[in-house]
């Protein structure tokens, strides 16, 4: 393929913190006007490559180019190309919506004319247009982000960072955002999109790199990610069991059968098997250990189950995610997740 | 050249930005204006001096029933504060020594007078040295060691008046009143300024307090700007805008000097208002003069910001850094007065030039060429800590 075609080139980029590697040689390209989407657990290490991509942060080894600029010897370059919307709300309480976009637009070099001409095309595409005097402090969340998004595209980027930008908001924001990012790619823009919402990243992304403990442990299409689980003949399960132990989780998880077991609530399972039999097998396992099977469904495998698979169903913790080790008291919960 | 214009654009785009946003805080503006008003009462009021000292409660034992004894009771309770009304003390009579114990005991009293048995007649018939004993509180040494000399003063006058007059009455009825005080007191001295007007702490103190509340309101203003903007990850949105760096924390600076610049001012009319503090130099002078001074130590505050994630740290940081700075830089105590090693730690604050300078310029007149070594030293000092922590801003802003 022409080299050319990719916007995002990004080759064995690693980013560590003393022990900690929050992002191990990871390597993916990304064409021009694609989605791209980053799933994975809170300090998985999504962040952290966003923030090496918008130059924010420096690798510790690897290189990155974006829209053809290195990240690190052409960090003006690669900033005049892109937009950020980040984890954290860019936006000033004391400036109004149009004084944020204002000073945003100034420092970006951007000639009053196109500052004002573009900010309400942005602000009246968001609906925003109409708060623009007013300052940023009175607004709600779902209002922020939107003078927020407004404030990211004001310089026409090629390349959009986008780090969870849907966290916190309500349905109809959400809603009116996942439009907007897919009106942005069809626009050309090419988006990286972080988020540990399956719903999310099914919805807008062309493709899905699923990341844990800094790693990518898969990159496909939505539907491709799928069949990692099922194979042909895969099928779901999902469960209401009564009388559930440690006991008959673990039994059901060593058939041969079973690649994954979760289990969303109590006395609900959700497991991913293959093979002609499983479902019986399955149930029959259950019952033997002291299970009483209330209900069963089958399902097709959706990207939850394929994140949960990869990724493990144990909570992660923010604050100290990064501390962890493998030998940690999340070691014996994965067990039960092959 | 393009570039350099470009540079500078940023720098006004970012001060401008952090002034709209300081100007709509209304509790930082109260504060920004409370603070140097504080400042200055509280230095101004707060430390004694000799004209603040009234209504001092003082007790007399009399143990004398003479005319000279009783003379000098009245002198002392009459004595008045310079230029005013108010009286010095409050004398108040005693019974005996075991009273005066305990009233200074009970704080009752800030001292004490005692005029010994046979004084009136020792003095007047049988010409003999009498005593008047001071009895001290020593729990507050700076009222006794002010009212000690003041009585000194008081009795020094006394006593050569006495002697004038039996001098006069004595030996020489045929002598002119100048060469009889002549004769008693020789010589008398007579401390003259530089420039017009009674040394006075406020004079003193006020180039001090502006040279502080200018570096506390950069220092912190500076780190509190930057933590601030890291914290609520607004700063991410300027460092992805393709700007310089160092425009960044020129243009944080910038603010934080406007800011400074203001409150350095109210602190200078509030002085020359309110303490009638004199300026005898050129204000543009003054002004260089604080400006140099932001400039020798914004590099510190630069250093703290860049490499703290938090408000509360960085406020910290420099609550820490510029709290000695201010007691050893001499804006408040002579840095003569203090011991030698402490003396060597305040040749190495880049404020003690500040205020020295300063000082200069506002009590004693001073120009340019006079201030010449204090100006090259802050100069140095900023070009030395600037070239150190602008690399480092540059290398820990991204991490």
């Amino acid at each position: 393929m022409d080299e050319q075609q990719f916007d995002i080139e990004v080759e064995s980029l690693s980013k560590h913190f003393g022990e900690l590697k929050a992002v191990n040689e990871i390597s993916f390209n990304v064409p021009k006007g694609e989605i791209f989407g980053f799933l994975g657990p809170n300090g998985a290490g999504k962040s952290t490559t966003i923030r090496m991509l918008c130059t924010l942060a420096r690798p510790t080894s690897g290189s990155a180019r974006v829209a053809g600029h290195d990240i690190v010897s052409e960090p003006e370059e690669v900033r005049r190309s892109i937009g950020l919307v980040a984890e954290k709300l860019i936006l000033y309480d004391r400036l109004t919506a149009m004084e944020n976009l204002w000073f945003f637009g100034r420092i970006n070099h951007m000639r009053k004319q196109d500052i004002r001409t573009r900010g309400e095309e942005w602000l009246k595409r968001l609906g925003m247009w109409e708060w623009r005097d007013k300052l940023g402090g009175t607004f709600s969340t779902g209002m922020k982000q939107r003078v927020n998004i407004a404030r990211a595209l004001l310089t026409e980027p090629s390349v959009m960072f986008l780090d969870e930008p849907t966290l916190g908001l309500d349905p109809q924001t959400t809603r009116a955002i996942r439009q907007f990012i897919k009106e942005m790619a069809q626009g050309g823009i090419t988006v990286v999109l972080t988020t540990h919402e399956m719903a999310e990243a099914e919805a807008l992304c062309d493709r899905i790199s699923i990341i844990d403990h800094g790693n990518i442990v898969a990159l496909d299409t939505d539907a491709n990610l799928k069949k990692i689980l099922s194979g042909d003949e895969g099928v779901v399960l999902d469960l209401d069991v009564e009388g559930m132990t440690d006991g008959t989780t673990a039994a059901c998880s060593e058939l041969n059968c079973v690649k994954a077991v979760a289990e969303p609530e109590a006395g609900r399972l959700r497991v991913t098997a293959t093979g002609q039999g499983a479902i019986r097998q399955v149930i029959e396992t259950l019952e033997s250990e002291g299970g009483v099977v209330k209900r069963a469904n089958t399902l097709e495998p959706s990207l939850e189950d394929v994140f949960l698979h990869l990724t493990g169903t144990e909570i992660r913790d923010e604050i100290s995610s990064g501390i962890q080790s493998s030998a940690g008291p999340h070691a014996s919960a994965k067990k039960r997740i092959r | 050249m393009k570039r350099l214009i470009g540079f500078f654009s940023d720098s006004g785009q970012v001060t401008k930005k952090d002034l709209k946003d300081f100007y709509r805080d209304r509790a930082r503006i109260i504060s920004f204006i409370i603070m140097p008003l504080f400042m200055m009462i509280m230095v101004g009021f707060v430390f004694p001096s000799q004209s603040s000292l009234k209504d001092v409660p003082v007790g007399i034992l009399n143990l004398d029933n003479g005319t000279v004894s009783r003379q000098v009771v009245d002198a002392l309770t009459n004595l008045k504060v310079q230029d005013s009304t108010k009286k010095v003390m409050i004398v108040k009579p005693v019974q005996n020594e075991t009273a005066i114990k305990e009233l200074i005991q009970k704080q009752d009293l800030s001292g004490a007078i005692v005029i010994p048995a046979g004084f009136t007649n020792g003095l007047l018939k049988n010409h003999t040295q009498q005593k008047i004993t001071i009895v001290t509180d020593q729990s507050n040494p700076q009222i006794s060691s002010i009212l000690t000399t003041l009585l000194g003063q008081v009795f020094n006058q006394m006593g050569k008046q006495m002697s004038t007059v039996a001098i006069k009455s004595t030996i020489g009825t045929h002598l002119s009143n100048s060469t009889v005080t002549a004769l008693v007191t020789p010589m008398v001295v007579e401390s003259k300024g530089l420039v017009a007007g009674k040394p006075n702490y406020f004079q003193f103190v006020a180039p001090g307090v502006i040279a502080m509340v200018t570096m506390m309101a950069v220092m912190m203003g500076l780190a509190g700007s930057i933590a601030r903007e890291k914290e609520q990850g607004t700063m991410d949105g300027i460092l992805v805008a393709p700007v310089s760096r160092v425009s960044i924390i020129m243009g944080k600076t910038g603010a934080q000097t406007v800011r400074g610049l203001m409150q350095g001012a109210i602190v200078l009319v509030l002085a020359m208002t309110l303490f009638h503090v004199k300026v005898y130099g050129n204000f543009l002078i003054m002004l260089v003069v604080v400006i140099l001074g932001i400039f020798s130590f914004v590099g510190l505050g630069i250093l703290v910001s860049a490499a703290v994630e938090e408000q509360e740290t960085a406020m910290t940081i420099m609550m820490t850094v510029t709290f000695p700075m201010l007691f050893l830089s001499g804006a408040f105590f002579p840095v003569q007065q203090m011991p030698g090693f402490m003396q060597a730690i305040s040749k190495c604050i880049p404020l003690t030039y500040e205020v020295q300078a300063l000082r200069q310029v506002v009590v004693l007149g001073a120009g340019l060429t006079e201030v010449l070594r204090p100006v090259l030293i802050l100069l140095g000092f900023g070009v030395v800590t600037l070239a150190i922590s602008v690399p480092a801003f540059k290398r820990v802003i991204t991490t």
